[in-house]
């Protein structure tokens, strides 16, 4: 009988070269933990080319699932134990500092005996290199094993892999056929059956030959619970938001939002249009805006620039429109699948001229089904462009969340076909709130040209400076409107103390792990987190007057006070800081890291520590 | 109810002022007011009710056109009238929608989206004024401009040869409509237009117009020559009164429905081909494959998204 080690949380990879089914592999493990009522959060891990080079260092596939006994709101940090089929990838995976200090590697073992004398070479030479970095590298022969059962290996290695995990972390191996049969439950039942096979090798094979089992205890779900990645999310958003077309433009890392909703939003009437380019996928869904029930297009960084102009002209004849930009590393194509907070000044400032528009950031993957009904309701009541910040992070990584029950006061009501009163016009901007009618084409009495042009409350051109002024009083006003109805973000731990960290988007999770951490050892810290960016919500000032310090966490580049030419007269905050700054004219600080992964835990934590520790040095000296 | 029915019927006739909403600014003698004439007459016409009508345009002198229409109108931005019009015709099949683009518009900075407006086929009547010079940005070639054409970016001439729209558009899959007018035959341009709104699909029409202020001279030998423009009749085709008929002999019979004529036909600039050159009613509407005829109730919505919600579901587990 084997020892079993009760573990608080693990990080797990699963690696290969792609097309080796690593991902299926590690979206299965994560998915049969949440079944156990383990808190889990699952990366993908993309390798930037389609079909990289087999065995190459950069070419690492596959998905990282952390594991833990409660509630799991970010990856983490680094990786406690990884399964890989090659000796390439994972040495990827260790140059890129993802593996922590003795990390307990499963490595297939077919090379150590390869007709190829360098794969061979090469083979055993990563593995003493990795063995005397103090690694625990354990040789598995997977594909030898696979054999035995007659199947395949590069078909089925995966699933021997997942039965091989579900021993390790003592997982229920009914679960384990249970997932199989719902993931390949629409092909033939021979598929499911060898699967299956290669699962229960792969569970007794670790049984029989590991000496070492874990357990993360788990809390049975009390509640239904979905699971999925924050894209699939943002659709289903779509769907619950009662909109009925979307334009889009296909574009890592947005375009599998795209694809789900391309499957499922027909069955409930919906259209997915794939436009020729990113300004026909933003006009045409401000034509279907205008026409009708509020409309969206989703894309990431390089469309959204695109967009700019369209955007623009959304604003300036105030038609609703949702613009979801799940954000990547920029500028220009810069990081296609990787994770930036780059895009903020740009949701908030883009399109020439003034231009306000509603800018929201989701935090958590729960947050991209609901942003998408808030947006596009806060779209039709304020007749304005409302964008949607994600990311690559949110975009690829699951989640377990309480599984939504629907409210009928989600969805859009049918385009308003009652007529105009007499004497109403169509910008009937009201003196407080800027707010108007919107005039729906099909509405008697209705008629006008809307146009981009300046314009007065009749929708006239207006070559008047006056009328020009009017408009753009108007169409900020709502805005301040909004921003009334607002509520003051929760502060997370006290509401006063030496360090307040502010952040938004996706970090949500990390920042609170790293608070909660610091907290337990008595440091004075609290965290705040954004959602809404434009209108910033009320509160925000009173709130960071109750501490010494301030400082924003973010994924978007801010120098370095070190660097030899960096000083208070040149530093470039970045975007939250900057936005924070001037508008409450406090000296808050900030702190960024732009490496395309998500920022971890104990990043912040050093960071906080590092904070604190020269606040109390300057106090005291 | 009653009075209701009768107020209706007494109000589905519409006259000419129904359509018109202020004094045009374009110039005295600008082909745009031709078009507008025949746009409004075939309004009336047809009875087009004023708030199911939408006329969408980009930027541009032509683009001005929907402001000059007691309908709704949409005036975008430069080069995307056309993704406009085909979002608003996928939101709301119920709508006439007119699109009024010009030859910098459409044939210059919208060219992606003119080539893949004509592959969708979506029910739009499109109007190409195509004066073949950029107008409201002050005399610059456009790429309909003749080679050799004088302007303030082409002082000593225009290097290349003109784009011919036609040709562009009768080269696409899905083609489904092509036709050419002149502004200066009101009576054709009517019928042209008229036509065109009843093909159901991507009606285009060329729509050649004279632009007084940057090329005054440019149309005037054709204008002045009936015989440089060749009519282009078929049986259900253009309707000629004797006035025009003896003005305009220069005919050529041809079948809207062979493309390769049409193709020929369409490269002849002197003399100006007038007339339907291409005409297929079988190619699928886009927006007829995509929408669904379902009724979207909250309770329907709701189905579908539970059934989603299913998939992605871990139940919690029933202790027996």
């Amino acid at each position: 009988m084997k020892n079993i080690q009760t573990l608080k949380e693990h990080i797990v990879e699963v690696i290969s070269d792609s097309g080796e089914g690593a991902q299926r592999c590690g979206q299965s493990l994560g998915s049969i933990a949440a079944r156990m009522g383990n808190g889990i959060w699952t990366v993908e891990i993309i390798p930037a080319e389609i079909r990289p080079p087999a065995r190459s260092v950069a070419g690492a596939s596959g998905n990282r699932i952390r594991i833990g006994a409660g509630p799991v709101t970010n990856g983490g940090d680094r990786t406690d134990l990884v399964v890989a089929f090659n000796e390439q990838v994972l040495l990827g995976r260790v140059r890129a500092g993802e593996l922590k200090p003795g990390c307990a590697i499963l490595l297939e073992s077919l090379w150590r005996e390869h007709k190829d004398l360098n794969i061979k070479l090469a083979y055993s030479e990563v593995v003493e290199k990795l063995k005397s970095a103090g690694y625990q590298v354990r040789e598995i022969p997977m594909d030898a094993e696979c054999r035995k059962l007659g199947l395949a290996p590069e078909r089925g290695k995966n699933m021997f892999a997942l039965g091989m995990l579900c021993s390790i972390y003592s997982l229920e191996l009914q679960l384990g056929r249970d997932q199989i049969a719902l993931t390949f439950g629409k092909k033939d039942r021979k598929v499911i059956e060898s699967n299956v096979k290669l699962l229960e090798a792969g569970y007794a094979w670790a049984e029989g030959n590991l000496e070492f089992k874990y357990r993360i205890p788990a809390q049975a779900p009390t509640e239904p619970n979905i699971v999925v990645n924050g894209n699939t999310a943002l659709a289903l958003g779509v769907l619950a938001s009662g909109m009925e077309i979307c334009a889009m433009y296909p574009i890592t890392p947005a375009t599998s939002a795209s694809h789900y909703l391309s499957d499922v939003f027909e069955k409930v009437g919906g259209v997915v249009h794939q436009a020729e380019d990113e300004i026909a996928a933003c006009t045409f869904a401000i034509g279907a805006s205008y026409a009708g029930k509020c409309a969206v297009t989703i894309t990431s960084g390089p469309g959204y620039s695109l967009k700019q102009e369209a955007i623009g002209l959304a604003v300036m004849a105030e038609i609703p429109l949702v613009v979801v930009n799940v954000q990547r590393g920029g500028p220009s194509t810069g990081q296609p699948t990787k994770a930036e907070q780059g895009d903020l000044l740009t949701a908030m400032f883009g399109s020439h001229g003034d231009a306000p528009k509603v800018v929201m950031a989701a935090a958590t993957i729960e947050d991209c089904f609901y942003s998408v009904i808030t947006a596009r309701k806060i779209a039709e009541t304020f007749n304005m462009v409302v964008v949607v910040l994600t990311d690559a992070n949110l975009a690829t990584s699951q989640q377990p969340f309480p599984r939504p029950k629907f409210d009928p006061a989600w969805i859009a009501p049918p385009a308003d076909q009652s007529a105009v009163p007499e004497g109403m016009q169509p910008y009937d901007w009201e003196a407080a709130t800027g707010l108007a009618r919107r005039f729906i084409p099909g509405q008697p009495n209705g008629m006008h040209a809307l146009t981009g042009l300046a314009h007065d409350r009749a929708s006239h051109v207006a070559y008047d400076p006056q009328i020009n002024e009017e408009g753009i009083h108007f169409r900020s006003l709502k805005l301040a409107a909004l921003q009334r109805t607002l509520k003051t973000p929760p502060i997370h731990g006290d509401p006063q103390g030496d360090l307040l960290v502010i952040g938004w988007g996706s970090t949500k999770g990390a920042i609170e792990e790293a608070v909660d951490g610091l907290r337990a050892d008595g440091a004075s810290v609290s965290s705040m987190h954004l959602k809404f960016l434009q209108p910033l919500p009320p509160g925000i000032g009173e709130a960071m007057k109750r501490f010494k310090k301030v400082i924003t966490i973010e994924a978007n580049w801010c120098d370095r006070p070190g660097d030899e030419l960096i000083d208070e007269s040149n530093r470039r905050y970045s975007a939250l800081a900057m936005l924070l700054r001037a508008r409450y004219l406090v000296d808050v600080d900030c702190w960024s890291e732009v490496k395309g992964q998500p920022i971890k835990p104990s990043s912040i934590q050093q960071v906080i520590r590092e904070k604190l520790a020269a606040h109390t040095e300057a106090v005291t000296s | 109810m009653n009075d209701e029915c009768l107020l209706r019927l007494h109000d589905e006739r519409f006259e000419l002022e129904d359509y018109q909403s202020g004094v045009p600014r374009w110039c005295s003698g600008c082909g745009d007011n031709a078009i507008l004439a025949a746009v409004q007459k075939l309004c009336r016409d047809e009875r087009l009710h004023p708030e199911k009508t939408v006329f969408v345009s980009g930027i541009g002198c032509s683009s001005r056109f929907p402001h000059y229409m007691k309908t709704y109108g949409f005036h975008g931005i430069h080069g995307r009238a056309l993704p406009i019009a085909e979002g608003v015709r996928m939101a709301r099949p119920d709508l006439h929608v007119f699109v009024n683009t010009g030859d910098g518009d459409c044939c210059s900075i919208g060219a992606a989206h003119w080539v893949h407006a004509v592959r969708y086929n979506m029910n739009l009547t499109v109007l190409l004024h195509d004066n073949e010079i950029y107008g409201l940005t002050k005399k610059q070639a456009s790429p309909t401009s003749p080679r050799g054409t004088r302007s303030n970016t082409t002082p000593r001439g225009s290097h290349l040869e003109a784009l011919n729209p036609l040709s562009v558009t009768l080269g696409i899959q899905n083609v489904s409509f092509v036709a050419q007018a002149v502004d200066w035959i009101p009576e054709v341009l009517y019928q042209i237009v008229r036509a065109a709104f009843h093909h159901r699909g991507f009606s285009f029409v060329r729509i050649l117009q004279r632009c007084p202020e940057w090329l005054p001279e440019h149309f005037e030998p054709y204008v002045k020559d009936p015989k440089r423009t060749l009519l282009v009749k078929h049986r259900d085709g253009l309707q000629l009164s004797e006035a025009v008929a003896r003005t305009y002999s220069n005919n050529r019979e041809h079948d809207p429905s062979n493309l390769a004529a049409a193709r020929e036909l369409a490269t002849q600039v002197d003399p100006i081909p007038v007339g339907i050159l291409y005409r297929d009613p079988a190619v699928p509407c886009y927006e007829d494959l995509r929408r669904s005829d379902k009724l979207r109730t909250a309770e329907f919505i709701r189905a579908g998204l539970e059934a989603e919600f299913d998939k992605f579901t871990i139940w919690p587990c029933t202790q027996n």
